[in-house]
């Protein structure tokens, strides 16, 4: 049932508004992880950002993409929560910072272990359209003790504009989505991190609707 | 068959015929030089059996299908402008209201109002955009986008909707039909593009805008505009109320126009640093790299016959 929802989601709303609304230039569509488990690092400027990546999957897929949201922001009210865990599928995760990490990231753990994609945003909430902020170290905590996962960073641009931040009118615009090659594994959360911002600078070379870089 | 006037539906066949040359070509290519990488290629002539079917279809359904039509194509082409060039975040609704102007604009175009047709965009958007900018009150950086706000508007909406006004003009040519002009005008400006492509492979030398455009040639651009003119001055007859003379002009001016639209968006691309406005056509870049030429062929193509023959 949960499955269909999504199935339904995607492909009577999502999938018309990204192809028609927004129109996509891709690139590197053949880097991105098409089994679990893997994880997926991406910019994080929009709402869409998500629905965009999602939906780079096929319909039978959808339901092993799994977003790691903010506990706080989308657990706020019983209708976001119910559209967060039956229209998307999120992991909540909380920001506060009062738990322990082990306990803070089993949710993603348990994802992985069952084979599913993770969707992270590094730099932990969506800041000002199109500018980069800095990146959040949690994404290595969940890596490091895994021989099986490795990360793919994928660079956004344009959904900041379509969609920015306290915005409710989506004006349509035509976004690059830039998939990267998978990062090698890191030996520290400094170098993870590192690693994904110069791949995050890199992709951005190929963006055709960034003027300012 | 389905109310297709003759000369139209001969028309139409012949582009399918040469369509379809151009996919046996290939194919030989392919097999001859089996070592060569021909998927560029392949995309390209794919990408035209799409659009191609696409336009042929919706002409011979009806006017409406054609003018929504072109009012898709509109909106993707204004989407793609304003996502390459530099907008303020502060002008999203703006933006937003530059967009509303496109059903406008077509619905004008569907009830055949022409003195409102013509003055919608150069007049109305014209000045109510700016006025939506100062209601929003961010004032650096305003005259940089309200030029490019009305710019991209007239480009991408003013421009390509002369195309389908082309089908409320009243039939003079019996055998041609309304979409006869049509077809004249698209065939004309892609024929342009792919003569002065080949004149230039051909006999190339003496670059005309070496800044703009490194590949572009006197020798390409002169046996281009010869061809068309010539090519247009026999076809021309067949598919619009134009007489032999009248339409040895209509190809100089489609000729000589489509060469300036299409620098004129390269010239775009360039200062921008990009090489395609997309990827929305596999092997053609976006839709603005196709489009090129016909925003600037359109409306001067149609006053030219407005003024000759209504």
């Amino acid at each position: 049932m949960g499955r269909l929802l999504k199935i339904l989601f995607f492909a009577f709303i999502v999938r018309p508004i990204v192809v028609i609304v927004l129109g996509l230039n891709l690139r590197g569509k053949q880097n991105l992880p098409q089994a679990g488990p893997a994880m997926i690092a991406a910019n994080h400027n929009s709402h869409l950002d998500t629905l965009v990546l999602m939906s780079l999957y096929p319909l039978s897929k959808i339901h092993r993409v799994r977003p790691v949201a903010a506990a706080d922001y989308f657990l706020k009210n019983r209708f976001l929560s119910w559209f967060a865990f039956n229209c998307i599928g999120i992991i909540p995760i909380n920001r506060t910072g009062r738990q322990r990490k082990s306990e803070l990231f089993a949710g993603c753990h348990q994802a992985l272990d069952q084979g599913e994609i993770l969707i992270l945003f590094p730099e932990g909430s969506r800041g000002n359209p199109e500018e980069l902020s800095e990146l959040k170290r949690g994404i290595y905590h969940i890596v490091h003790d895994r021989t099986d996962t490795r990360v793919t960073p994928v660079m956004m641009h344009g959904l900041g504009r379509a969609l920015p931040r306290g915005e409710a009118l989506l004006v349509p615009f035509n976004c690059d989505v830039i998939i990267g090659n998978e990062l090698p594994d890191a030996e520290t959360a400094e170098q993870l991190v590192n690693g994904i911002k110069e791949s995050f600078l890199e992709l951005q070379k190929y963006c055709i609707t960034c003027w300012q870089a | 068959m389905w109310d297709i006037p003759p000369h139209s539906f001969y028309a139409m066949l012949v582009v399918l015929v040469l369509l379809l040359t151009a996919t046996a070509c290939r194919l030989i290519l392919a097999h001859v030089k089996a070592e060569k990488d021909f998927t560029e290629l392949r995309h390209r002539i794919q990408s035209w059996w799409w659009m191609i079917g696409i336009l042929f279809v919706c002409l011979v359904v009806s006017h409406t299908a054609a003018i929504i039509l072109f009012a898709f194509i509109s909106f993707l082409a204004l989407k793609e402008f304003f996502s390459i060039v530099p907008t303020r975040q502060a002008d999203r609704r703006v933006l937003f209201w530059a967009y509303m102007a496109i059903p406008v604009q077509y619905y004008l175009v569907s009830i055949g109002w022409y003195g409102l047709f013509i003055v919608f965009i150069p007049v109305y958007v014209f000045l109510l955009l700016p006025m939506r900018m100062v209601l929003i009150g961010e004032t650096k950086g305003f005259i940089h986008s309200a030029g490019i706000i009305h710019w991209a508007v007239m480009l991408t909406v003013f421009c390509i909707s002369h195309i389908v006004y082309l089908l409320m003009l009243p039939v003079l040519n019996l055998d041609a039909g309304r979409i006869g002009l049509v077809i004249f005008l698209l065939f004309m400006t892609q024929f342009n593009d792919v003569c002065q492509y080949i004149w230039g492979k051909l006999l190339g030398r003496h670059k005309i805008i070496p800044k703009v455009s490194p590949n572009k040639t006197w020798e390409g651009f002169l046996g281009g505009v010869l061809t068309i003119t010539l090519v247009s001055g026999f076809l021309g007859p067949y598919l619009t109320p134009l007489t032999f003379r009248f339409s040895l002009l209509a190809g100089l001016l489609i000729s000589v126009s489509g060469f300036i639209g299409d620098v004129v968006i390269s010239s775009i691309k360039r200062d921008l640093e990009i090489k395609d406005s997309g990827s929305l056509i596999p092997g053609h870049g976006g839709i603005l790299d196709r489009c090129d030429s016909l925003i600037f062929t359109s409306p001067l193509f149609f006053h030219f016959l407005y003024y000759m023959n209504y």
